[in-house]
């Protein structure tokens, strides 16, 4: 693996799946905080239609027509799942698993008709992403790590991604206490004039951007391992709130990494001449990562509890 | 007059006659901590409070009883606002809630919130504190000290940066208790505070009401226990979906009164009689 390698194939790549996992890992904490982990799920899963409506109308993967339809997707998903859970009488869970299903059954059946148009989507990208499209072709050393013209013709998705985890990271810093009692306690919120049910619906917007940020390169499969192990494993490793969103975003990002090495780079070192899919390897490095922490966390881990009952039965 | 009738009455009534009687009698209790006029909520189209009229006393502790699913958590949450209202007007000292959200404290059930959540009971405290610090402001040293002063208050300084999971129910009630202290409110709601507490947090929690009281302060209680609430309270407001009566406790909390509350349960054949003492029960017979 030449320099050169890395900075056009490598680095793309692997920085796109490094910010998709971070991206997601930051969202996660609320939706496992709020106990809602299937918000994640459904939401990233009903954008499916809205993105391809949007990516036949622009005829192209135009970033902001295909965020535009899928935030409409969202607010439908968001509308319907109120509609079956008040006219069905059904547990929002239940609401929530018929319409997400649905939705996405109705974008797969949306992307086989247009792929009969030729437009460039399919079934596959949506689970999987393509990470191998993500490449980086204008740089010719490292000396394009710092030149403009170079650094304009980053890919559009790794840009994209940057810049969602920009905006989403200061808008957690910018409303931490609110986002936090709105997590806890929404009616206290309400109570004392900070509008709970608007950062509820920030938050699944917010979802919905990040679902669509991140589909094209890694796919949904990605999204939706990230938005819940990280969060989930750091809540089995601590019971501070600060401390929880810092955990979650390293070992999102640590997943990211790590499940990308294993998958392509560190085969090709070790001589072999197959690759796995990167997206599939970091979600499975995740899913350790959270068991390892189920298993062996300080306090919530099996292994902890096990030994406080015996303790507890010694005295 | 019977449920029936007062929801079909409601229903036919021209939309101008009542608000013009709502409005005077809104500004006669201008100064009231909490006056409600017509005050209807329905779950799924089920009614669950009907018509209420209720002016609070200017000062002084106030139980709200009734059998279960009487609408008592209900009449508290429309009076926040945190329940959309079919109907009806709240003031708030005059003013409608959204703009008096500053003067009105709030302590929810305890069982409302996730426990295991991770924040320390100063964390929790300190959330009393949001609604005067103000949007996208950071919590300063001043209101964390505040959130401090309100646990010692309540017994709980040394536990202050203890996760709120580990500690006992009592103890989970009382940092909501300092909570609402941290509110520096002058109106206070408070669902159930006495709900399954221990003799310690029992203690705690009348001594925080009483300093309440001496302060002039208002504070509306869901309070189930109706042995203790002659004790307890001065006024009391007894609902059962329609208000069966309200005024001060020894007035108010009356078999006969009791009897009305607690016989519409008994005609629907309805759990909420479980709730009602077998003392009193006998004696509305």
């Amino acid at each position: 693996m030449t320099l050169l390698d890395f900075l056009q194939l490598d680095l793309p790549a692997g920085l796109t799946a490094v910010l998709a996992s971070s991206l997601c890992a930051m969202l996660g904490n609320f939706l496992v905080l709020r106990r809602q982990a299937l918000v994640g799920d459904a939401i990233s899963h009903a954008v499916l239609p809205g993105i391809v409506v949007g990516f036949v109308l622009a005829g192209s993967r135009d970033t902001v027509t295909v965020m535009l339809g899928a935030t409409a997707a969202a607010a439908l998903a968001a509308v319907l799942i109120e509609a079956v859970r008040r006219l069905g009488r059904v547990e929002a869970a239940a609401s929530m698993g018929v319409v997400f299903t649905v939705m996405f059954a109705g974008g797969v059946v949306l992307i086989e008709q247009a792929a009969a148009h030729a437009v460039d989507l399919d079934a596959d990208c949506v689970l999987y992403g393509q990470l191998e499209d993500v490449l980086w072709l204008a740089p010719t050393g490292l000396a394009s790590l710092l030149d403009p013209a170079a650094l304009a013709e980053l890919p559009r998705e790794l840009v994209t991604l940057a810049a969602m985890n920009l905006a989403v990271g200061l808008l957690i810093a910018l409303f931490w206490k609110e986002l936090r009692i709105t997590s806890f306690d929404p009616a206290l919120a309400s109570a004392i004039g900070i509008p709970a049910g608007l950062f509820h619906y920030g938050l699944v917007l917010l979802l919905a951007l990040a679902a669509v940020a991140s589909f094209e390169a890694v796919g949904s499969i990605l999204v939706v391992a990230m938005l819940a192990c990280p969060a989930a494993a750091a809540r089995m490793l601590t019971d501070r709130y600060g401390r929880q969103f810092a955990l979650s975003l390293a070992i999102g990002t640590g997943s990211g990494l790590l499940g990308y090495t294993l998958a392509g780079p560190l085969l090709l070192l070790l001589g072999m001449d197959w690759s796995l899919n990167a997206a599939g390897m970091i979600a499975v490095v995740a899913g350790a990562v959270l068991v390892l922490a189920v298993l062996f966390g300080p306090h919530h881990g099996v292994l902890a509890k096990r030994r406080a009952r015996r303790m507890a039965g010694a005295v | 007059m019977s449920f029936l009738q007062s929801l079909t009455r409601f229903r036919t009534e021209p939309a101008g006659t009542s608000a013009t009687g709502a409005a005077t009698a809104i500004d006669a209790d201008a100064a009231s901590p909490l006056s409600v006029r017509g005050l209807s909520v329905a779950y799924h189209h089920k009614p669950v409070l009907w018509s209420i009229d209720y002016t609070a006393p200017p000062r002084g502790l106030v139980a709200v009883i009734g059998p279960n699913g009487a609408g008592k958590s209900t009449f508290i949450k429309a009076c926040l606002g945190l329940v959309p209202a079919l109907s009806g007007e709240v003031r708030v000292f005059g003013r409608p809630v959204a703009a008096m959200r500053g003067e009105i404290g709030y302590m929810p059930q305890r069982g409302s919130v996730d426990w295991d959540f991770p924040v320390s009971a100063l964390d929790v405290v300190a959330m009393g504190r949001y609604g005067r610090i103000g949007m996208l402001r950071p919590v300063r040293r001043a209101d964390r000290e505040r959130a401090l002063a309100c646990l010692e208050m309540v017994g709980l300084a040394d536990f202050a940066g203890r996760q709120i999971g580990q500690l006992s129910g009592g103890q989970q009630q009382r940092v909501f208790l300092a909570r609402a202290l941290a509110q520096e409110a002058r109106l206070y709601f408070m669902d159930e505070p006495f709900a399954g507490v221990d003799a310690a947090t029992e203690r705690a929690i009348l001594d925080v009401l009483h300093t309440l009281d001496r302060q002039g302060r208002t504070v509306i209680c869901v309070h189930h226990d109706l042995q203790t609430v002659t004790d307890r309270f001065h006024h009391a407001l007894v609902l059962n979906v329609e208000k069966i009566a309200d005024g001060p406790v020894a007035r108010t909390v009356t078999e006969e009164t009791l009897a009305r509350a607690y016989a519409t349960a008994r005609q629907d054949g309805d759990p909420r009689l479980l709730s009602f003492p077998a003392r009193r029960a006998g004696a509305a017979e």
